[in-house]
């Protein structure tokens, strides 16, 4: 909960900063665009966050973002997918759940450890996404136009122009049902269950297999939701190149919201936050003129910074009892 | 009387949730082997750590040769010449036995990377051949039997050269002839003047190697024994604290019709015969052997954690198919399990959610938690177990063994057992809490339930048990009724003899 706290602090804290930073800040267009980012990071950042309560990891997150992107992106050029997009959605859906179940299965059934498995998956769905488009980019071109429009306008909730990317309200709503889903369901107590003490969980009855599983295939799944969405912004994929290091950006965002590697910490509140601190914490620093080109070690510093406050806080802690 | 090498005056200690030490003073003198005896969790483990610096006191003042020390860390412990042997073996295994003695303090051609290997492979002979451990120093030590590891640890701690040697239950994975050497080695260092205080369960190593006893009871000193007053019986006494006869309960039974049969059953990688027993409605039956008798694995096959090579089982006449702990719960048999901490509790999640956790199932509407029938079942359980907590939303982990071996019964009995097998309930936990327990099984028991307790305490199995199921060596070695039922005819089983005339 201290930590919990710790986190809206310093999301408050960077938000201010950000504040006065420069008029540009403030715009309401600098707002719209943080909340897009928000939105796409947060939805991958839920799906790693959930794998990490239960003690997994996934490195293939950004190469299932590739792939599906570019499996998207060629589905949606074939004439009868572009009539019913519905359907290349479901498939591209489908193929992201099928790669978790994959990682899942070697992962509970066949004992390989979580981090090799889906290191070798981060090779093997790159090198797929470039066999599968002949290594060339698969841009939409003008085409999808409504998908695009639908999803890519100002929202319009009620007749209102509430100017809310939709990026960021299909995040809301997937973290919505995840709050039920991690705090107020069965499934989410197994999965806290599993991630702090797997024996013990397995020993009261529960199938951990089988829930394991089902948080790979959440996670890629995810990802798979993530791929479509920035193929509809970026309107083409690069298979080479779409989608790289989102891993690491999925796995930071939880971290910094509170998620703990070792499994069985972490909540949706804290996944949203942290996500939100890893989008609005370049962009502060950008505007007090601190060059892009440092953005990733901005993000490594405060990622490190907080988890030796973190660390020196629990010793505190635990010393002052 | 010479100046004690070590005295320690009123020590306090206390954990989240537990008072560890009380009050606790004892001194050794050069030369001498004190014995510290005393029932799992009196706090003799965390005594030891606190001399050899793993732990700091939160009172008390300790002397060193007549002088006041502070034991800041393990180094500073060494440095006064007090090593600590563990319970738990500390060694490197991917390391041969010479790199694991020298571990820390490899000589070197001056940099940290020229450990002259040799050198530690020559200077680990003698100390082997001190304890008696034929085995070369170029061994890994990963490849030896645990028997032979522990003496590996001793010869560490021998290399070491303290002045108080601290023997956390040295004996624990060794064999007899083993043992023996052990033996000899301490008489050795008594007489080169160096102390020894020495853990252990097994009073009858007490009685053999102990110059003098001290007893620990729920943390606080319970008594001491010279030479000529160390028995088995005077160690018990003050260990327990009151006669045996109340602390056991037992209403008068009458066992019912068969609930489990287990026919030729035998795990993955068993060696021995395959097994057969029965349990009957309203019984509790003991099951003794030693450790690694196979008796874990018996249960854990049975509650489907462990592989199945060969058998059936039976509920209630008919056959069930167990090939997991999910599986083995719907056919009514439940497991207790030997480690609570690894295997029974959730140690970060509340009292409230460790309780609830198998019993989700029936706790739902539309898959989604029903907070206040959880909170009512916990609520339940907590009072009718008499756990002592502050509240259902408290971390288990913070609570004494005892009250979370409580947490770990209530789990199941929320569930209406059939079956209850219990492995060690009782280990780790205080003499209050061990009461409440026993008189838990009995109360069980009479509504019917078939209990199985596995148990290495065997004035527990003598007292509470309707009848005994020894194993020896992965097999039932024999079964013994109440009218059979001595510490002697157990031990017999127990180590594969055959029962007296």
């Amino acid at each position: 909960m201290k930590k919990f706290v710790g986190i809206v602090l310093f999301l408050l804290v960077v938000y201010g900063f950000l504040l006065v930073a420069d008029p540009g800040a403030r715009t309401l267009l600098n707002h719209f665009n943080l909340a897009r980012r928000i939105g796409l990071y947060g939805i991958i950042s839920l799906g790693a966050g959930m794998l990490i309560i239960t003690g997994g990891i996934d490195l293939s997150i950004g190469s299932v973002v590739g792939f599906c992107a570019t499996l998207f992106a060629m589905l949606l050029r074939v004439p009868f997918f572009e009539q019913a997009p519905i359907l290349a959605i479901l498939i591209v859906l489908l193929v992201g759940a099928w790669i978790g179940l994959a990682n899942g299965v070697l992962v509970t059934q066949v004992r390989v450890q979580a981090f090799v498995v889906t290191l070798c998956g981060l090779f093997i769905y790159r090198g797929a996404a470039r066999w599968l488009a002949g290594d060339s980019v698969k841009g939409l071109g003008n085409s999808c136009g409504p998908l695009k429009e639908a999803l890519y306008s100002s929202t319009t909730l009620l007749g209102i122009d509430i100017w809310a990317p939709r990026s960021l309200l299909i995040f809301l709503l997937l973290a919505a049902v995840a709050i039920v889903f991690l705090h107020f369901s069965v499934y989410g107590r197994y999965f806290y269950a599993i991630g702090s003490n797997e024996k013990a969980a397995s020993y009261s009855g529960i199938a951990t297999s089988r829930y394991k599983i089902l948080a790979y295939v959440l996670c890629s799944t995810m990802a798979a939701v993530y791929g479509m969405l920035l193929l509809m912004q970026e309107n083409s994929a690069q298979p080479s190149s779409t989608g790289s290091f989102l891993e690491l950006y999925a796995i930071a965002g939880a971290v910094l919201g509170g998620c703990s590697l070792r499994g069985g910490e972490g909540s949706v509140a804290g996944i949203v936050i942290g996500t939100s601190i890893l989008v609005l914490l370049p962009n502060m620093s950008n505007m007090w003129g601190i060059s892009s080109e440092l953005d990733f070690t901005v993000i490594g510093g405060a990622l490190l910074a907080g988890a030796i406050l973190d660390e020196v806080l629990r010793r505190f802690g635990a010393s002052a009892r | 009387m010479s100046t004690p090498i070590l005295e320690a005056n009123g020590i306090f200690k206390a954990f989240p949730g537990v008072q560890a030490l009380q009050d606790v003073s004892l001194s050794i003198h050069p030369g001498e082997v004190l014995a510290v005896v005393g029932e799992n969790g009196a706090g003799k483990s965390t005594l030891m750590k606190i001399f050899a610096g793993v732990y700091q006191t939160d009172a008390g003042q300790i002397r060193w040769q007549g002088r006041v020390v502070a034991i800041k860390s393990v180094q500073r412990a060494q440095k006064l010449g007090i090593v600590l042997i563990h319970q738990e073996l500390n060694l490197a295994d991917r390391l041969d036995v010479a790199g694991n003695i020298f571990l820390g303090r490899e000589p070197t051609w001056g940099g940290p990377l020229g450990i002259i290997r040799r050198k530690i492979w020559s200077e680990s002979v003698p100390i082997l051949h001190r304890i008696g451990l034929e085995v070369s120093p170029r061994t890994i030590v990963g490849d030896l039997p645990i028997g032979q590891q522990q003496m590996v640890e001793i010869a560490r701690a021998l290399s070491l050269k303290s002045n108080l040697l601290i023997m956390d239950e040295p004996t624990s994975s060794l064999t007899q002839r083993e043992t023996e050497r052990l033996y000899a080695v301490i008489r050795d260092l008594k007489k080169d003047g160096i102390s020894i205080l020495y853990i252990s369960h097994r009073l009858k190593e007490v009685e053999t190697v102990a110059d003098r006893v001290v007893v620990l009871r729920d943390g606080r000193n319970a008594g001491e024994l010279r030479k000529d007053e160390i028995r088995h019986e005077a160690m018990v006494r003050l260990m327990v604290g009151r006669e045996l006869k109340q602390f056991f309960q037992r209403s008068p039974r009458q066992p019912g019709k068969r609930v489990l049969d287990v026919h030729e059953l035998a795990w993955v990688g068993k060696s021995g015969g395959a097994i057969n027993f029965t349990l009957r409605a309203g019984e509790i039956v003991g099951m003794a052997g030693l450790v690694g008798a196979g008796r874990t694995e018996l249960a854990e096959t049975i509650f489907g954690v462990r592989k199945r090579a060969s058998g059936q089982i039976h509920v209630d006449g008919e056959r069930v198919r167990i090939q997991k702990p999910a599986e083995a719960i719907r056919a009514g048999i439940l497991l207790v399990p030997e480690d609570r901490r690894t295997q029974g509790l959730v140690l970060d999640a509340s009292v409230r959610d460790n309780l609830s956790l198998p019993s989700l199932e029936r706790l739902n509407r539309l898959r989604l938690v029903s907070r206040s029938r959880e909170r009512a079942l916990a609520q339940q359980q907590v009072d009718s177990l008499h756990v002592r907590t502050p509240g259902i939303g408290k971390t288990v982990g913070l609570l004494s063994g005892g009250n979370q071996q409580k947490i770990v019964l209530g789990k199941w009995l929320a569930r209406n057992p059939r079956v209850l097998i219990l492995d060690e309930p009782t280990r780790g936990v205080d003499v209050g809490a061990k009461t409440e327990i026993y008189a838990l099984m009995d109360k069980l028991s009479t509504d019917g339930v078939a209990i199985l307790m596995i148990s290495s305490d065997l004035e527990e199995i003598l007292g509470i048990s309707d009848r005994v199921l020894v194993m020896h060596e992965g097999r039932l070695a024999g079964e013994l009724t109440r009218d059979k039922l001595t510490e002697e005819n157990v031990m017999r089983l127990a180590t594969g003899g055959g029962l007296a005339r």
